[in-house]
Order: C-alpha cells, then structure tokens, then sequence
C-alpha cells in the first residue's frame, strides 16, 4: 500500500525529535490510561465488596456510592479535557513539525 | 382545552384511520385517539432527515463519499454523530428503564458506557485517522497481507454488526409495538426501509445527519423532561433523592426485589435501599467481565471506529470524541433523573406492567409530565418521545448497515475480488448501494424471524466479539513492531470463536430444565397467594382490595407467562448446544476472551512473522505520531 510517495520513513522513526515525542506521548498516555481503567475498576469492585462504605450517607439521603459513581463521570470528563490539553499545547506541534520536515508542501 | 382538544382529536382520527389498516394495529402505550399525534412529530423528524439525505445525495459522487462523507465531517459534528450512533435504544430507554426498577445498580451501569471512550480517546481514535481511509480492515491491511486481513477483518467486522444489528432490529420491532402499537413486523419493515433510504441514498453524509439530528432531539426531549422533574426540588439532589426514596410504590419495589429479609427494615430503610448497589447485579465478576466487554470493546465496533475516518484530520477526531464523551455523559446523567424520576412519579410496578424490561420508564414519565394519559400535552409528549425512540432505532441502524456495507463493498469486492486494482468511483459507488440494499434486506429478514426471540445478550456478545478480536488486533498493529499477520489472523479467530462460544454455553442461551423449575416455583406459589388475594378481596377494606386486585393482575400474568415458557421448551431437556446446565457461569465471556485474544495475537505474531508487517512498521509508526501523508488519504 504505497502512496506513491518517497518519504525516507527509517530517518523519520531515527529522528531525536521523533523519538522525544513518542517517549512523551506514551508515558503520558500509559499512564492516563492505567488510572482511568483502574479508577473504573473500584467502582463494580467496591459495590460488591465494600457495602456498607457505599451506604454511607453523606449529603442528605445521597450516599457515599451514588457520589462515587457521579465522580466517574466527572474524572472521565477531566482525562479528556487534560488530554487533549496537553496534546494541543505539545504534541500537535512536535507532530507538525516532524511532518514538515519530512513532507514537502508540494508532494501531498 | 376541551373544545380544542376534541378539534385535534377528530383532524388526528381521520389521519391515523388513514394511516392503519386496522390490523396493523395492536395495543401500545400511546392511546389509539393519539396516535396521529406520534404520526405526526415523527413525519416532522423524517420529513427533516429526508430533505437532509435529499441535499446530501447530490453530493455522494465518490466512494469517499459515500463511505466516509468525503473526510469532510467537523470534530463538533462527528461528536454529536457519535452520539447518535452509540446512544442506542437500549441506552436511550433501557438505563432509564434500569434506575426506574433497580435504583442504583442501573446507574451504575450506565457508566461504563461512558469510560469506554477514554479508551477510544487515548489509544484508538487519532492513530486510526492517521493510518485509515473507510474500514476497520484498512487499518489491519496497511501492513499486514492486504487480502487476509480484508477477509478477516471484514469477516469479523460483519459479524459484530450482524449481532449488534439483529439486536436492534428485534428489540426496535418489540419496542415500537410497544409504545405505538403497531404490529412487529411492521415496525421491523419500517425501521428498515427508512434506514436504507439515508443510506443507499445518502451514505455517510445523510447517516451523519440523521445521528445528529436523533442525537439532538434526544438530548432536547431528555433535559426538558429533567427540568420538569427537577424543578419543584430547587434543583436539590438530595432533596429529590429523599421524595424518591420516601415513596411508597419505590418501598414496596425494594421489598419485593429482596424478599425475607424487607419483613425486618422500616419503610425509610427499604426506600434508602434503592439507592444502594445489588439489586440488579448479583456476581461481581461477571460484572467486572461486562465491564471489560464495554470499556474494550467500543473502541472495536466497527460502525463507531468508521465515524473516525469522516473527520479530516487527528485534531479532529480527538475533539469529536471528547465532544461525544461530554454528550453521552451529560445524556447518562440526564437518565439518572429520567429512571429516579419515573420510579417516584409513575412507579417500578405501573412501568413493569408496560413492559417487564423497565423500557417504557422515560415515555411513561414524559406522559405523567405533560399531565397524565387524559391530557393532550401528556400525550403530546409521550407522542414526542416514541417518536424520538424510533429516530433512534432508525440512525442506529443506520451506521451500524453501512458499516458492514463497507466491509463488503470496499474490503471483499474493490479489495479481494479486484484485488487492489483501480475500479473507478462509480462502479465503488454502485457496489455499496447494492451492498447496503443487501445488508438491509438481510436485517429486515433477520429481524422478522428472530421475533420472540431472547436477543438482549446480543449486544453484550457484539461489545464482547468487538473487545476480543478488533481491539486487540487493532491495537496490537498500531502500538507493536513485531505484530504479523499470522498474529492478526489467529486473534480475530481466537477472540471471535471464543466470545461466541462461550455464550453459547452460558446461562444467556435457554436451559429447558431450569425454565421448568422456575416456572413450577410459580404454580407452587400460586394456590398460597390466590387465597391470600381472596382473603384481602373479602376484607371489605377498599385499599386492601385495590391492591388485590394489582396482585391478582400480576400473578395471573406471571402464571400464563410461566405456561408460555413451559409450552415452549415441551420435549425439550437440552440447551441449543446439547447442555442441560451453563458449562460457563459468566453471562458475560470478555473476562476470559479479551486477554485469551491479546495472547492470540502475541502468539501468532511471534510463530509467523512476516516481512512485509516488519517492513511496513516504521511506516504506520511515523505515521500514526505525526498525521505525515492524512491530508492525502483524506482529499479526494
């Protein structure tokens, strides 16, 4: 599947800005990831077995798992905005610019 | 009102006697006299998404098009379309449906939905835009065998959508009777005739229109509904939690759910207890296993990594997912009121009486919102929610037919049968429409035949099938260097056989013996709870008598419902496999299909390794971090 173009995709992948640009990424993003999947995680786990925490009332009848399930919705809501955050701000450029490098304006 | 009211009533007579045949018709929620009313909200939405395909058809020229409405979707639009495309019915109706019988376990549920797309946000959705151009196998096939990945990636990309299609199909069929009244397999053959003319005619551009749309009208109907319920609260939390819990019909809900023990708690106990976990869900793991299937599996489906390749660039396809996580949100937490508000206003027991899933919840409220069953503007909103409901089934339907008409029209026609070689834009174009004509007459097909049929465990196999082939295979070729195309072919043969199979050997399929037992506890009950209704019915207490006859109402029903099962399974001691009990207690398989598929994968890659994955690698590598070459596979 060749796009017919002649981009040297070795040096791409051999570039020190390519390089520091993935490491980011992927520390950042295994992390976000292994949090969030564990933050999911405690709430089915906790409802099973740790009852009697989620029955604890705290604002009114609202009880300490009603408030946790809620707070998934909002952690969820903060991953995806620190996300793509940190990804506008830094990764879209460094992108970019490996891109502009390697793909003359002309060729695609 | 009255005046007017009749006035309505007579134009609506004369549409709706237009409208049925009479032998179309059978009960449903929405009261015959107002059935016009639903007619007409609903003609409005077609009307609307119809002069939408219209102007979208003009512009399908190219198979990009068609596919993919061109790559020229913004972030903002693709995230309401993702919406519209994964806020299902069952989601729309069914979570509500949930929380209004069980209380907090279905709101629980609900979130799982929602975590699946940081799945989605994090690992899928920006690398696939990179690296794709229409289809899941494209993504598998640029560096792996081309032919071997269209054929099992497309394979498994139909199979997925056919569970997941059948599902909404026949649960769309049962839930239009439902709330409309009109016969099944009309409301099967209607769904499925809409749905084919946005796609043949309008492909991706009117499917994307059509889920926005349906997104838009949901989300609308919904926070109206909330404000109406929230409202005399002061937009408290608690103190809308602390009437729900201190109602009667949600205390005598919770006693029923929990039998013996409700004898020793006080009224106050029973009705906090909604609020608490364990009324619908009884075994952790398979939770936990369900969990997986959802949060692993979206990022799989077919029909929702597709909505990823309408959008131009990466940037944009992580702002539509983070627009379509801040609408499903937003829409699940609207459904906590939705499913809280029902249970306190119209009650679990009065809903159930509709439909014994819970579904009717959100309509019945709508109803109870407007004023009642006896006035117009209840009517008119339950009227505006079933016709919102069947928008939803029709734009599910929808992305789900063109995701599998792509498989077959782009991966085994353009790719295998030619085999890579150019066929010019109309014969690509024509081959998806004869291909969607295909998929939708087959789902209309399956939809009437699979009537009656117990098929709620189908969107859980099509979630677990997503998570154990796709997701691995998917994410092992982007993410893996050494990743092959043998490793690719065992994992969406591994994961797929494995989720099937062991669905097929749990307690999802019907088990003869266990339908007799359950339905002999009825019969054996039953002689006790008769002479406790006629003692109640001659105590001469009104109260007492009203709720006899509820009771009488119910068991009656549970009695011949019990007869119908034992009627079914006549002769019968076996599963559909030859089992008389579960061989797996799960009713969910992901737990043990999703890493048996990742190991598929590994393996595979490792005893097959071939030149041409290794030798494309840095390729998809570049290009999944940087988007070089998007603007290309984009443009047309």
């Amino acid at each position: 599947m060749a796009n017919g173009s002649d981009i040297d995709w070795n040096a791409v992948i051999a570039d020190p800005r390519f390089h520091a640009l993935h490491r980011k990424k992927q520390a950042f993003l295994t992390g976000l990831m292994i949090f969030s999947v564990i933050f999911y995680f405690l709430l089915p786990i906790g409802a099973a077995y740790f009852q009697d925490l989620y029955k604890t009332k705290v604002w009114g009848v609202v009880n300490f798992g009603l408030l946790f399930a809620l707070s998934q919705f909002v952690v969820a809501w903060l991953i995806a905005f620190y996300y793509s955050r940190r990804a506008g701000a830094e990764f879209d450029r460094a992108a970019a610019e490996i891109a502009a490098t390697y793909q003359s304006p002309g060729r695609s | 009102m009255n005046a007017q009211h009749r006035r309505w009533t007579a134009a609506a007579l004369t549409g709706a006697l237009a409208l049925s045949s009479g032998a179309a018709f059978a009960q449903g929620a929405v009261a015959p006299q107002y059935r016009w009313l639903t007619f007409a909200v609903f003609a409005a939405i077609i009307g609307l998404t119809m002069y939408v395909t219209y102007l979208a058809a003009k512009r399908v020229k190219s198979a990009s098009d068609f596919y993919v409405a061109g790559g020229g979707v913004t972030g903002l639009q693709n995230g309401w379309a993702i919406a519209g495309d994964y806020l299902s019915a069952a989601s729309f109706l069914g979570i509500a449906g949930l929380i209004s019988q069980y209380g907090y376990d279905g709101f629980m549920y609900s979130v799982g939905w929602l975590v699946a797309y940081i799945t989605v946000l994090l690992l899928i959705a920006e690398p696939c835009r990179n690296i794709g151009k229409y289809t899941l196998p494209d993504i598998l096939a640029y560096r792996n065998n081309p032919k071997a990945m269209r054929i099992v990636g497309s394979l498994s990309v139909i199979t997925v959508s056919t569970f997941y299609l059948t599902a909404q199909m026949v649960g769309g069929g049962v839930l239009v009777k439902t709330l409309i009244g009109i016969d099944y397999e009309y409301s099967v053959i209607a769904v499925g005739v809409l749905m084919l003319a946005y796609v043949m005619f309008g492909g991706m551009v009117a499917t994307t229109w059509v889920q926005i749309i349906k997104a838009v009208l949901l989300v609308a109907a919904s926070l109206i509904l909330v404000i109406l319920v929230w409202t005399p609260y002061g937009f408290s939390l608690p103190a809308f939690l602390a009437d729900v819990v201190g109602d009667p019909k949600v205390q005598a809900k919770v006693a029923t759910l929990i039998g013996d023990p409700a004898k020793n708690m006080t009224a106050a106990e029973l009705g906090q207890r909604f609020l608490e976990p364990g009324l619908y869900f009884k075994n952790p793991i398979d939770q936990i296993s369900l969990g997986m299937a959802l949060v692993f599996g979206t990022a799989g489906l077919p029909h929702i990594l597709m909505r990823f390749f309408t959008v131009p660039t990466a940037q944009q396809a992580r702002k539509s997912v983070v627009w379509a996580m801040a609408i499903i949100g937003g829409f699940y937490v609207l459904t906590l009121f939705l499913g809280f508000g029902a249970a306190k206003h119209v009650g679990p027991q009065a809903i159930a009486a509709v439909d014994a899933g819970g579904n009717m919840a959100g309509p019945l409220l709508a109803q109870y919102l407007g004023g009642g069953p006896e006035s117009f503007l209840g009517n008119f909103m339950l009227a505006f929610v079933s016709a919102v409901a069947f928008a939803t089934i029709v734009a599910v339907v929808a992305g789900l037919v063109l995701a599998a008409a792509s498989a077959i029209a782009h991966d085994l026609y353009v790719g295998v049968y030619h085999g890579g070689d150019v066929v010019p834009p109309q014969q690509q174009v024509r081959a998806a429409r004869v291909a969607t004509v295909i998929v939708g007459a087959m789902a209309i097909t399956i939809g009437i035949a699979a009537k009656g049929q117990n098929v709620a465990h189908l969107v859980a196999l099509a979630f677990a099938v997503a998570a154990s082939a796709n997701f691995p295979c998917v994410l092992l070729t982007l993410y893996w260097n050494r990743c092959s195309t043998g490793g690719i072919v065992l994992g969406m043969v591994v994961g797929t056989l494995t989720a099937v199979f062991l669905t097929l050997v749990s307690p999802n399929v019907t088990y003869p013996n266990a339908v007799r037992e359950t339905a002999q506890k009825v019969f054996d009950g039953e002689a006790a709870k008769r002479s406790a209704i006629e003692a109640a019915l001659a105590s001469g207490d009104a109260a007492a008598i009203a709720k006899a006859n509820t009771e009488l109402a119910a068991l009656d029903k549970a009695v011949t419902k019990a007869r119908d099962d034992v009627a079914k399974v006549e002769g019968k001691t076996t599963s559909l496999m030859g089992l008389e009990k579960p061989l797996f207690t799960l009713k969910n398989p992901g737990i043990i299909s999703i890493p048996l598929g990742f190991l598929a994968v590994l393996l595979g890659s490792l005893l097959f390794p071939d030149r041409r994955s290794l030798a494309m690698w840095p390729e998809v590598y570049a290009r999944q971090n940087t988007g070089i070459l998007v603007s290309k596979a984009s443009s047309h």
